[in-house]
């Protein structure tokens, strides 16, 4: 548990938007929809993880 | 204190979502999602503290615990059921919230079934026959 996870993933996101502007300024626009896409799946990587993480502890707590 | 760190973790969470919300929706929704899991896994430790507080208690009153059983995995069922349905309403898959909460609710009827069974024999037995 550590809450600089939401930092980095809030850091990733305002990183990608500046990028993204830059992108459709230059006229690529596909290219900023595939950084999109990139980005959102960089994150649900650790999403995944904590659901995982979340649903292990509620299976211990509550005894299934 | 365990209630500082989540009003503080929601508030700052929440205005990093604002800021992000205008440019990437997708990234801002992900990351209202990690604020929900992170809140629910700092809490669950503190649920797991009251369960173990009331199984003792329930031991101690000789109460059958397969009833305790089943009621805390029912507990467990609408704690994901709830969290689940939130998300996806928050998506705006409204559909999808209210499907999730029914296949919850038929969940927790078939777990309850043997609970119900066992209240019906004990009112079958009360009745005097004739």
């Amino acid at each position: 548990m550590d809450i600089n996870l939401i930092f980095k993933i809030a850091g990733l996101g305002i990183f990608i938007s500046i990028i993204n502007i830059v992108l459709i300024q230059a006229n690529k626009e596909e290219q900023a929809q595939m950084l999109t896409l990139v980005g959102v799946i960089i994150v649900l990587m650790v999403v995944i993880q904590l659901i995982n993480q979340l649903f292990t502890d509620v299976r211990s707590v509550f005894g299934f | 204190m365990i209630v500082f760190k989540i009003v503080g973790l929601a508030i700052i969470s929440s205005i990093l979502i604002i800021i992000i919300k205008q440019k990437i929706p997708e990234i801002a929704f992900l990351l209202s999602l990690v604020t929900g899991l992170f809140i629910l896994i700092l809490i669950i430790s503190q649920v797991g503290e009251v369960v173990r507080l009331i199984k003792k208690l329930v031991e101690k009153a000789g109460i059958d615990i397969m009833y305790f059983n089943t009621i805390m995995k029912i507990v467990g069922i609408a704690y994901i059921g709830e969290f689940g349905a939130e998300i996806t309403r928050d998506a705006g898959e409204n559909a999808l919230a209210t499907k999730i909460e029914m296949a919850v609710k038929i969940i927790i009827l078939f777990l309850a079934i043997p609970i119900m069974i066992s209240l019906i024999e004990t009112i079958i037995e009360l009745i005097p026959r004739f």
